[in-house]
């Protein structure tokens, strides 16, 4: 988590909380690369904002994804990485959201790269980004149920498409399980 | 005779003969998903030669091939595909499992591996490794041909799964 004490703010930092004086909570610098914290609401307008301003300039978006922090609170931060070729400098942003609003703003309509990235955290967090062009799973199968990245997902728990054949149990020796065709396996 | 040759002729049965042709003639299919992939192309390669065991042409159309290599991971989202190209295959067929994740899962115990391709096809010879030196590959493949010298094909297979490994091993 951020440290809201201490290291004084960055340059991009700085510029934020000047121009969006309420929506940055929390921020934090190593080796001068930046990290900020950003309220959800009004989002895409500080988002727009680090794209278009002279002084930002965050043409290349790096990567998205999202942190589960379950059982914490907020739920899950969705981390977006943008640098400047031109400036050369780095931000990083996170957007913390709460279980059961897991929705937050489409950035693929300022960097057409996050097309792909949001539709890949959607598969995997099961966050909704408002405004998406097409938000379907990228990776996973449709039929998949959940969202497996989540802590809460019982990683053991498989999904198969095809009827499984009866086999004995190879990774544990000790129980030897006789799995019927077509379970679904699970050893929570 | 004039070059110190006899004539001379063999005694076998039916089967033996077919089957020591079949050993020899595998056409195989390389359904190649992940890493182990590099290893497979090391043993078809020059150096150690799977052709020496007969095993020489890869056919990418199932229809054309007798030996299905599953070589890699195989997950829950590619799994109906596998299942398509072994049951296209003509008989008879034969399948083997190549490398740790084919054969079990490997270290993927996760929401997305199959857990070992047996989950859903028939297998004949699993090689261990992760990726399976070559010199282990070609112990697979003279496996797989003792198999079918002594065994021959199995029987029809779109219906009744064949034997697992495991049976093969009780009655033996």
């Amino acid at each position: 988590m951020i440290d809201p004490k201490g290291a004084a703010p960055g340059a991009v930092t700085a510029l934020l909380q000047a121009s969006f004086p309420n929506a940055v909570t929390g921020h934090h610098a190593q080796h001068g690369d930046e990290t900020v914290s950003i309220q959800r609401e009004g989002m895409l307008d500080l988002f727009r904002f680090l794209r278009d301003d002279p002084r930002c300039r965050f043409d290349l978006m790096i990567d998205l994804t999202a942190v589960d922090l379950y059982p914490g609170s907020p739920r899950f931060e969705v981390v977006t990485h943008l640098k400047s070729i031109e400036k050369g400098h780095r931000l990083r942003v996170k957007v913390p959201i709460e279980h059961g609003q897991e929705e937050v703003d489409s950035i693929a309509g300022l960097w057409v790269a996050a097309d792909w990235y949001e539709r890949e955290c959607f598969d995997m967090y099961g966050i909704r980004f408002k405004g998406h062009p097409d938000l379907r799973r990228l990776l996973l199968y449709p039929e998949f149920k959940g969202h497996p990245l989540r802590k809460d997902y019982d990683y053991h728990l498989q999904q198969p498409r095809v009827p499984l054949r009866p086999i004995r149990e190879r990774h544990d020796y000790e129980m030897m399980v006789e799995y019927p065709e077509g379970v679904i396996e699970s050893k929570a | 005779m004039k070059h110190g040759l006899t004539p001379s002729f063999v005694t076998t049965k039916i089967d033996a003969a077919i089957n020591w042709a079949r050993k020899f003639s595998l056409f195989q299919y390389p359904f190649v998903t992940a890493c182990c992939g590099m290893e497979f192309m090391a043993v078809y390669g020059a150096h150690y030669d799977g052709a020496r065991f007969g095993s020489e042409i890869p056919r990418f159309s199932p229809r054309q091939s007798d030996l299905l290599f599953v070589v890699g991971t195989i997950n829950h989202k590619i799994a109906p595909v596998l299942k398509t190209v072994y049951e296209q295959m003509a008989e008879p067929k034969w399948v083997v499992a190549f490398g740790a994740c084919a054969a079990s899962g490997g270290f993927y115990q996760n929401y997305a591996v199959v857990q070992g391709i047996d989950r859903v096809i028939p297998v004949d010879v699993y090689i261990a490794g992760c990726p399976p030196r070559p010199e282990a590959v070609l112990d697979g493949l003279v496996e797989l041909q003792r198999l079918i010298q002594e065994q021959g094909p199995r029987g029809f297979t779109g219906i009744n799964p064949r034997q697992t490994k495991e049976d093969l091993l009780l009655s033996r």
